[in-house]
């Protein structure tokens, strides 16, 4: 069932081949819903869900587009999934969609998407890019939620709202850290997660 | 007044890249030098002021609950906000495609220092983030409209040329090897952010 190929499409996306952290694809969304982890695990599962459908889609058609409307193609297919994606958590979740706000919307506008789809779904079987999708989604989403891990912990002391840092602690004069919460330590922690990545892979380094 | 009060507010406070992180990917890969992303920025700057108002016409009078009003009672309960990503991503690609025709037509100098941006703006998500916002904020005239995509597009020109000027410094210092190109970068727009979130105080 998994040749060669639809393996390294699946498994290579989660750390050698990493979105966020190798193709520098889709920072803007993976920064800003993450200073909750709630969020982060809905918003990793929404792109997982879109980039493997969205894939295999334009791969399923990629003979028919003509080259040089393909952009507007694969911006439709994409902002018709997205649009689906953002029905359903309207109905299920009104609350996730209010705290996510315009973020799902800006899926569409996600640089995995348009990535994944120029560099892999128009070139290869259908098959090969769903888990193509499949695999970067889930290499975004790893991301989303250690930094959302980090951040949760240290800017509320809560992990899925529950409060995890005993009171003891802050009896004792442990605060936390306001900072964390704020947009840019989200920035200064994917800086930081790419830094120890690299130092475990050295051929990622550049000179 | 209260425009202008909304042009500086969208330039320091709610700045697209530091306060939203939008247009990020574009940011990080072409702040390289601090010419090339100058254009970038009036590129991205000239986008939005073009889409924005026609997007918020686009709102008031399609896609809102009862916008399609105008055309008859029988068409008031009409509503097709659901539409809103589409329409609002198609009127986006189709102007960068007109203005791209529009730029190589009249100004082939502009055209071939811009190069491969423009295009490339149609999926910027600071583009299509401004104009979500803008219906979320429900703004009044087309007009305010036009003055929020031009403070935001100039805020992000501000920021790309700010961390250009940034990186070409550090060409000369150095750098931890793993850390080397994109993870210094992160590092920097972070503490550019927290640079800015000083105006945040500023109560316009």
């Amino acid at each position: 069932m998994l040749s060669k190929i639809s393996k390294e499409a699946l498994l290579g996306p989660l750390s050698r081949n990493n979105p966020v952290l190798v193709q520098i694809l889709g920072i803007c969304s993976c920064l800003a819903v993450t200073a909750k982890l709630e969020p982060a695990i809905v918003m990793g599962v929404s792109v997982t869900a879109i980039t493997a459908f969205s894939n295999l889609i334009i791969s399923l058609i990629r003979n028919t587009i003509p080259n040089n409307i393909r952009i507007i193609v694969q911006l439709v297919v994409v902002a018709a999934l997205v649009i689906i994606v953002d029905q359903i958590l309207k109905a299920y979740n009104y609350e996730m969609s209010k705290a996510l706000s315009v973020f799902i919307g800006l899926i569409i506008t996600n640089c995995i998407l348009m990535g994944r789809l120029e560099a892999f779904a128009l070139a290869n079987k259908p098959w090969p890019s769903f888990l193509d999708g499949i695999g970067n989604g889930i290499g975004y989403a790893i991301i989303l939620i250690v930094v959302a891990f980090f951040r949760e912990l240290l800017g509320s002391g809560t992990l899925f709202g529950l409060q995890v840092i005993p009171q003891a602690f802050y009896d004792m004069g442990y605060a936390n850290n306001g900072l964390m919460i704020l947009p840019p330590m989200a920035l200064i922690t994917v800086g930081c997660i790419i830094w120890w990545h690299r130092s475990k892979n050295k051929d990622l380094q550049e000179q | 007044m209260e425009d202008l009060n909304l042009f500086i507010k969208s330039i320091f406070i709610d700045n697209m890249i530091f306060a939203y992180f939008l247009g990020m990917c574009s940011f990080l890969a072409v702040s390289k030098n601090v010419k090339t992303s100058f254009g970038l920025g009036i590129a991205v700057t000239f986008m939005l002021v073009v889409t924005l108002p026609l997007n918020y016409v686009l709102d008031k009078y399609l896609l809102q609950p009862g916008a399609m009003r105008w055309l008859g009672e029988e068409f008031a309960s009409v509503d097709l906000s659901f539409l809103a990503l589409i329409m609002f991503i198609a009127v986006i690609a189709s102007m960068t495609q007109l203005v791209e025709m529009a730029v190589e037509k009249f100004s082939p100098s502009l055209y071939a220092s811009l190069g491969i941006f423009l295009p490339l703006i149609a999926v910027n998500c600071a583009i299509l983030g401004c104009a979500l916002f803008m219906q979320q904020r429900d703004f009044g005239s087309a007009w305010t409209a036009t003055v929020y995509g031009a403070g935001s597009g100039i805020g992000w020109t501000l920021a790309i040329v700010g961390l250009a000027a940034i990186r070409e410094k550090l060409a000369y210092s150095n750098i931890p090897k793993p850390l080397r190109g994109i993870g210094i970068t992160f590092i920097l727009t972070g503490l550019m952010g927290i640079a800015f979130m000083s105006f945040l105080g500023i109560k316009l």
